[in-house]
């Protein structure tokens, strides 16, 4: 499971290379595997009361941060998403911002 | 059959402390005329609100752990509808995922200690062992954090 959910992060990754490949500059780009945070620091509780564990994965505009950007995996990614919007219900992460 | 909800409520910033404690007591007198009870009891004072809800920017965040069913919290959800006072509740249902949560612990402090057993070691962490420290304390609602 984890071998292929890092395979799709690569191959997003990839395409992004690709883009970068337009101005000329080819370079093999590295990329660091990313690897689901709640995994990686055993975090079992993804709560709504936690703001400070919510914070990075609400970027500025207070959009919910994609997957493939964040690397967290799916079954993180959806108690997140309900963590969120659950905080958002009661004020303490903003729906949007401007 | 016991279940147990997590009530989250914000008090108009311009409500006084008398008044929140009032609004307290009035969910706790609630909860014991339906036959449930407050477990647990928590202020987390003022706080700024993410995004302004009607005249405010700021309100008095309380979160009320509550046992009891379900009927007992459709009465409190309606009464806290109702009031002037309460700008915003939240009430969530949280004995099943604590449940899972202590399980996926539980479990996984099992295996960890079968493995430690099975390489030779003494079954708990060793103080000093391992390069990851303790986790530092977590001083959960930290503003700079939500004003971001």
């Amino acid at each position: 499971m984890n071998g292929r959910k890092g395979s799709g992060a690569r191959g997003k990754a990839g395409a992004q290379g690709g883009q970068g490949g337009k101005d000329g500059q080819r370079r093999p780009m590295f990329r660091r595997r990313k690897v689901c945070k709640f995994c990686a620091d055993k975090i079992d509780d993804i709560n709504y009361k936690d703001v400070k564990l919510l914070g990075p994965f609400v970027p500025e505009r207070g959009k919910i941060l994609p997957r493939r950007i964040s690397g967290t995996c799916a079954m993180h990614q959806r108690k997140l998403q309900v963590a969120i919007k659950r905080a958002r219900q009661i004020a303490l992460i903003p729906y949007v911002t401007d | 059959m016991a279940r147990k909800y997590e009530l989250v409520y914000v008090v108009s910033p311009d409500a006084t402390d008398a008044q929140v404690s009032e609004l307290h007591t009035q969910v706790e007198q609630i909860a014991q005329r339906l036959g449930g009870s407050i477990e647990k009891t928590d202020n987390w004072g003022r706080r700024k609100l993410a995004y302004e809800i009607g005249p405010h920017k700021e309100g008095t965040y309380v979160l009320e752990t509550i046992d009891g069913g379900g009927e007992l919290m459709k009465e409190i959800d309606r009464r806290l509808k109702v009031s002037d006072l309460i700008i915003r509740h939240l009430i969530v249902r949280i004995d099943e995922e604590q449940a899972v949560i202590d399980r996926t612990r539980s479990r996984r402090t099992d295996t960890a200690r079968r493995r430690r057993v099975a390489r030779g070691l003494p079954p708990d962490r060793q103080p000093g062992e391992g390069q990851r420290s303790e986790m530092e304390d977590d001083d959960r609602f930290d503003m700079n954090e939500v004003e971001r």
